[in-house]
C-alpha cells in the first residue's frame, strides 16, 4: 500500500519567480482533493510539478512509494496537438503504457481492454475517428478514457471538467468519483466552487501558497476566498530574493 | 511500345550509372517517406532543412582530409548533423532561446565553415558536387551507403514508432510516463541527419531535405493517417528518383536539381488536385450527410 503523497517546503516557477511558494502537505492514499485558486495561482504548476513534468525550484515530493510513471496525469486539451493525425482508438491505447512500454506489443486482449475503455466513456463507434475531428467534450472523453486504461492509483487531473457541456461534465464528474472509490488518489484543479463544495472532500486554496488545505468546508470558508482573491496576479520584476529559499 | 521502353527504362538498360542512380533514389525514398512525415507532422519541416546546411562542415572536412571519399565525407557530414542537433537541444534547455532559433544560428555558422573548409582545397566545381550532387558519383559504395541508412531508418521507425508518435502530439504525456521524450527526440534527428547524409551523394546537401519534405507534404492531400501518409510519401519520393533521373538523362540537367523538382511538381499537384482538403476538393460543390 502506498503512503501519502507528500510535498515539502515545495516551491516551484518560471524563471526564478515561484509559481508555487514554499507549499507544505500531503495528500492522504485514497483522497478526493479538489485543488483551487484564481488564474496564475499556480494550480496547474503544481500539478506538472506532481507529475514530474516540472522540476522543484526548492523542496521535495515525495510520491509515497509510487513510482513516477504509476500517476496519471490528465492534461489541459491545449497541451495536445490535435492535428496531428491518430485514431481514437490508437491515442486510448497509449493509456496501457505501464504494462506495454515503449516497445511491447498489443495483443487482442490489450485491443478489447482499449475499446472497453472507450465504451465507459461513452464513445463506442468513434474507434476509428481522428482527434482533430472531435468536440472538446468528446476530447475530453479520449483522455479520459486514455486515463482509465493507465490504472493508475493516484490520478492528477488539471481542468478535467473545464470547455466541456453540462451533460459531459456529469458523466465524467461521475467517473472521477468512481475511480476515486476504487481507492485511487485524486488530486484535481477544480473553478466550479459549487462543484467541488459538494463532491470533494478536500480543498486545497492556492494563491501561489497555499490558502487554506484541509477539508472542504473549512477552505473555502469567506475569509479563505478573500484572503486568495486578495493575491497580487502580476510578477514583480524587481522582486528581492526569497530569504527562506537558497534559490 | 518499343519506343515506350527505349524512352523509360532504355537509360537504365543501358548505363549502369543510371542503374545505380535508380537503385540509390529507392533506398533512399524508403526511408526518407516516413521520417519526412514525422518532420512534417512534428512541425520540424525547417529545422530538416537547417539540419541539411549543418552536414556541410563535416562533409566538407571529409572532403579536406581525405578528398572526395565518401566514407569520410558520410561521417563528417552525419556527425557535424549530429553535433548541431544535440547543441541546439542543448542550448534551448538551457537557455530561453527556442530549438528553432539555436538550430538557426548554429546552421548558419556551420554552413558558413563548411563553404570555407570546401573553398580552402577544392575547385568550385567540387563545391558544387557537394551541394548539388552528381548521379556519376553513385558507385557501389555508396549504393551500399544509402541501402544501410534506407535499413536503418525503416528498423529504428519501427522500433521507435510508439514513443515517437506520443512525442510528436502530446510529450506531456510521454515525459509523465516517463518515456524517454529527449532520447526519443534525439534518435528522431539522428534519423533526419542520417537521411540527409544518405541522400548527400545524389541529391547534394542542399537538395536532400527536398526529399524528405515535399512528398511528406504531397501526402497530406491524400491520405490521413501516419502510417497511409508514410506509404504515399514513399510511393511520390520513389517516383520523384525515377522520373528526375530521367529528366535529369534527357535535359542534361544535374540529379539533384530535377529529382527535388519533380518531387515539387508532385506537391504542386497535391495541393490543387487532392481529395484531402486540396485546393480543387474544397471547392468543388459537395452533397452533405444526413446525420
Amino acid at each position: 500500500m502506498a503512503g501519502p503523497i507528500r510535498v515539502s517546503d515545495l516551491t516551484v516557477g518560471y524563471n526564478r519567480h515561484p509559481a508555487v511558494h514554499h507549499l507544505t502537505g500531503a495528500f492522504a492514499p485514497g483522497s478526493l482533493t479538489a485543488v483551487v485558486g484564481s488564474n496564475g495561482s499556480g494550480k496547474s504548476t503544481l500539478l506538472k510539478a506532481l507529475a514530474g513534468l516540472l522540476p522543484p525550484m526548492g523542496g521535495g515530493i515525495d510520491l509515497g512509494g509510487l513510482a513516477p510513471r504509476e500517476l496519471g496525469y490528465l492534461p489541459q486539451q491545449a497541451e495536445i496537438d490535435r492535428s496531428f493525425p491518430i485514431t481514437v482508438l490508437d491515442m486510448v491505447a497509449l493509456g496501457l503504457w505501464r504494462v506495454l512500454g515503449a516497445f511491447g506489443s498489443m495483443r487482442p486482449a490489450h485491443w478489447t481492454l482499449t475499446r472497453e475503455a472507450i465504451a465507459t466513456v461513452g464513445l463506442s463507434g468513434f474507434e476509428g475517428r481522428l482527434i482533430g475531428s472531435l468536440s472538446a467534450g468528446q476530447f475530453q472523453r479520449v483522455l479520459f478514457a486514455r486515463l482509465i486504461l493507465q490504472d493508475a492509483p493516484a490520478l492528477i487531473l488539471d481542468e478535467p471538467f473545464t470547455s466541456v457541456d453540462s451533460r459531459t461534465t456529469a458523466d465524467l464528474l461521475g467517473l472521477v468519483l468512481d475511480l476515486n472509490l476504487q481507492g485511487r488518489t485524486v488530486i484535481a484543479v477544480i473553478h466550479d466552487l459549487d462543484q467541488v463544495r459538494e463532491h470533494f472532500p478536500r480543498t486545497l486554496l492556492l494563491a501561489r501558497e497555499a490558502v487554506a488545505w484541509g477539508p472542504t468546508s473549512e477552505a473555502l470558508a469567506p475569509p479563505m476566498l478573500e484572503a486568495a482573491r486578495s493575491m497580487a496576479e502580476a510578477w514583480d520584476e524587481n522582486a528581492p530574493l526569497c530569504p527562506e529559499g537558497a534559490s | 511500345m518499343t519506343w515506350l521502353f527505349d524512352v523509360f527504362l532504355g537509360p537504365f538498360a543501358e548505363f549502369s550509372f543510371m542503374r545505380h542512380a535508380l537503385a540509390a533514389c529507392l533506398a533512399l525514398a524508403l526511408g526518407c517517406g516516413p521520417v519526412g512525415v514525422l518532420l512534417v507532422l512534428r512541425r520540424m519541416s525547417l529545422s530538416g532543412d537547417a539540419l541539411s546546411h549543418a552536414v556541410l562542415p563535416g562533409a566538407a572536412a571529409g572532403f579536406l582530409l581525405y578528398g572526395l571519399s565518401l566514407p569520410a565525407m558520410t561521417i563528417g557530414g552525419f556527425l557535424a548533423g549530429l553535433g548541431v542537433v544535440v547543441l541546439s537541444g542543448a542550448v534551448s534547455r538551457l537557455t530561453p532561446l527556442k530549438e528553432d532559433a539555436s538550430l538557426a544560428a548554429l546552421y548558419t555558422i556551420s554552413l558558413a565553415l563548411g563553404v570555407l573548409l570546401v573553398s580552402m582545397k577544392g575547385s568550385s566545381v567540387d563545391l558544387m558536387h557537394v551541394l548539388f550532387g552528381s548521379i556519376l558519383a553513385v558507385d557501389d559504395a555508396s549504393l551500399l551507403l544509402v541501402a544501410g541508412v534506407a535499413t536503418v531508418t525503416v528498423l529504428a521507425l519501427a522500433v521507435l514508432y510508439r514513443p515517437l508518435v506520443a512525442e510528436s502530439f502530446d510529450p506531456g504525456f510521454l515525459s509523465a510516463v516517463r518515456g524517454g521524450g529527449s532520447v526519443v527526440h534525439l534518435a528522431f534527428m539522428a534519423l533526419v541527419a542520417l537521411n540527409l547524409v544518405g541522400g548527400f551523394r545524389s541529391l547534394g546537401t542542399l537538395m536532400s531535405v527536398g526529399l524528405l519534405i515535399l512528398p511528406a507534404t504531397a501526402a497530406r492531400f491524400w491520405a490521413s493517417q501516419v502510417w497511409s501518409q508514410s506509404l504515399v510519401a514513399t510511393l511520390v519520393a520513389l517516383g520523384s528518383g525515377y522520373f528526375g533521373l530521367l529528366l535529369s538523362y534527357y535535359q542534361e540537367w544535374p540529379s539533384g536539381p530535377a529529382i527535388v523538382l519533380t518531387a515539387g511538381a508532385c506537391y504542386l499537384v497535391s495541393l490543387c488536385l487532392g481529395p484531402r482538403q486540396g485546393l480543387l476538393a474544397q471547392r468543388l460543390p459537395k452533397k452533405h450527410l444526413q446525420h
